[in-house]
């Protein structure tokens, strides 16, 4: 595997879209603010600002010395006479790399900055509500030093997922055009991870394990990261494809065309279903749909006919509501913003996609795109879940009874995000 | 139970990765692999069904 040769005119496009990757990032805060409840909301856009901070310090400080870029040092093991990459071998802080824009590795890295602090982004939503500032953002460092590098070498840095095809003649090896699994499935399992250590609201559930509907606070908000994100999206498919999968800039219009089709048939069909069976389109499961869309067309919107992406987006669309349904109603997991279901089972269902509904590889091109699904759930998962539970152990992440009374706003800021409206008398107890 | 399910998780993972570095055929490549996300799928199973244990404990 070697880094991708960017024509000037390529690199030059790849930076304009880099820096629109952060509209993602800010689709996703808006989307988990409007989700939550009124009084976390400030706490929730605080805690996005945070985590991507400390993810980017991290990263640049170590993250980068174990993830590397294809063709760039790396440790290698030989088994049975094959070579298996396993972790890069960079200096920390960046060192000696050339930070220039005719250099891929320094277009590389500015995007991954921003990728990691997207992952970082997407637990948020399941700890909302009770999940404490500063251990959120250790969470987040733990995961922009360790478990989001070492699987993003193993997916982009030449590392042995991606050497499958080479290796084992699966296909192009391993297919992830732009973080269906290193972004958006690692920050799912994250979520999950943290909704497990946390656990529900209180009030959340009955003793007889009923849920009870806490809606979001602002429909509004929430839709309109809806299309701020959809613009990041864009740009992280276009982007991503060109600097992580090789794909010839030329292809951005049909990157960009299969990421719309897959949102709005996503959305499309979520409001669609929830017409049909509640009688009134729902607002933030149609969020979610649309969100999910953009999920699921990350990995392959570089290899997809639009006919195909389509489909894409109406199975994320039904597979997001089934599993927010099955999460909450069946295996009692408090996931206020559903990142589970739009983050992880999108996630994988866009690595499936590329085998099954796309023209990246040809022969046991599924059995490459199922070592990579089983990588997640046997490796990321135990990894995170063992990260935050040992952190826990030493710092606990959820937020006091008092606190959880409060509203994470007045309990750890010292102020609600809308001090003039009185949404819930309860809410605006004064700190003292 | 929460051990066992994690314990699952990784021990499918293995046997994933084993099928694809040691079998030369397909075949078997894709019974052994299909085998170890089995294994993995029980595992998430034992590991959702711990967590909901522990929270009805904790009410």
């Amino acid at each position: 595997m070697a880094l991708p040769s960017l024509s000037q005119s390529s690199a030059t496009l790849s930076f304009i879209l880099i820096l629109l990757v952060p509209l993602a990032a800010a689709g996703l805060a808006l989307v988990n603010c409007g989700l939550g409840r009124s009084r976390s909301a400030a706490h929730m856009m605080m805690a996005s600002l945070c985590v991507f901070g400390v993810t980017a310090v991290v990263y640049v400080a170590i993250g980068f010395s174990w993830q590397g870029a294809a063709g760039r040092p790396a440790h290698i093991l030989m088994i049975a006479g094959k070579p298996w990459n396993w972790i890069a071998a960079e200096p920390f802080f960046l060192r000696g790399l050339p930070l220039v824009l005719s250099a891929p590795e320094s277009l590389i890295v500015l995007l991954q900055i921003l990728s990691v602090g997207l992952a970082a982004m997407i637990p948020l939503s399941a700890g909302s509500d009770r999940w404490r500032l500063g251990a959120a953002c250790a969470s987040s460092a733990l995961l922009a030093g360790l478990t989001y590098p070492l699987f993003a070498h193993w997916v982009w840095a030449g590392g042995w997922l991606q050497q499958l095809g080479a290796n084992c003649g699966l296909g192009r090896g391993f297919v992830d055009g732009s973080g269906a699994s290193t972004i958006q499935t690692v920050g799912g399992l994250s979520a999950l991870s943290i909704a497990w250590i946390l656990g529900p609201r209180r009030g959340k559930f009955s003793r007889e394990g009923i849920p009870a509907a806490i809606p979001g606070h602002n429909a509004v908000l929430a839709l309109m990261g809806c299309l701020v994100a959809w613009v990041g999206w864009l740009a992280l498919n276009s982007a991503g494809a060109i600097l992580f999968a090789g794909v010839d800039a030329s292809r951005v219009v049909l990157i960009a065309l299969n990421t719309t089709l897959s949102a709005t048939a996503s959305a499309l069909t979520a409001a669609i279903v929830t017409r049909i069976r509640f009688g009134r389109p729902d607002a933030s499961l149609t969020v979610n749909g649309w969100m999910a869309g953009l999920v699921a067309s990350s990995a392959a919107a570089a290899f997809l006919k639009p006919a195909a992406a389509i489909l894409v987006g109406m199975v994320a669309g039904f597979l997001v509501l089934s599993s927010i349904d099955l999460l909450e109603s069946r295996l009692a997991i408090d996931d206020p913003g559903g990142a589970v279901s739009v983050h992880a089972v999108a996630g994988i269902w866009g690595l499936l996609a590329v085998s099954f509904l796309s023209n990246a590889g040809s022969t046991g091109q599924w059995l490459a795109q199922i070592a990579g699904i089983s990588t997640l759930l046997g490796f990321v998962l135990p990894l995170t879940y063992g990260l935050n539970w040992l952190l826990n152990r030493f710092y606990p992440q959820r937020v006091d009874e008092e606190g959880e009374r409060q509203g994470m706003d007045l309990y750890e800021l010292g102020a609600g995000a809308y001090p003039e409206f009185v949404v819930h008398s309860d809410e605006f107890t004064q700190r003292y | 139970m929460k051990l066992t399910g994690f314990l699952l998780l990784v021990a499918g993972w293995v046997i994933v990765v084993a099928a694809l570095l040691v079998l030369p055929s397909a075949v078997l490549r894709a019974a052994f692999v299909l085998a170890g996300i089995g294994v993995q799928l029980l595992g998430l199973f034992f590991a959702v069904r711990a967590h909901r244990v522990l929270d009805v404990e904790k009410d």
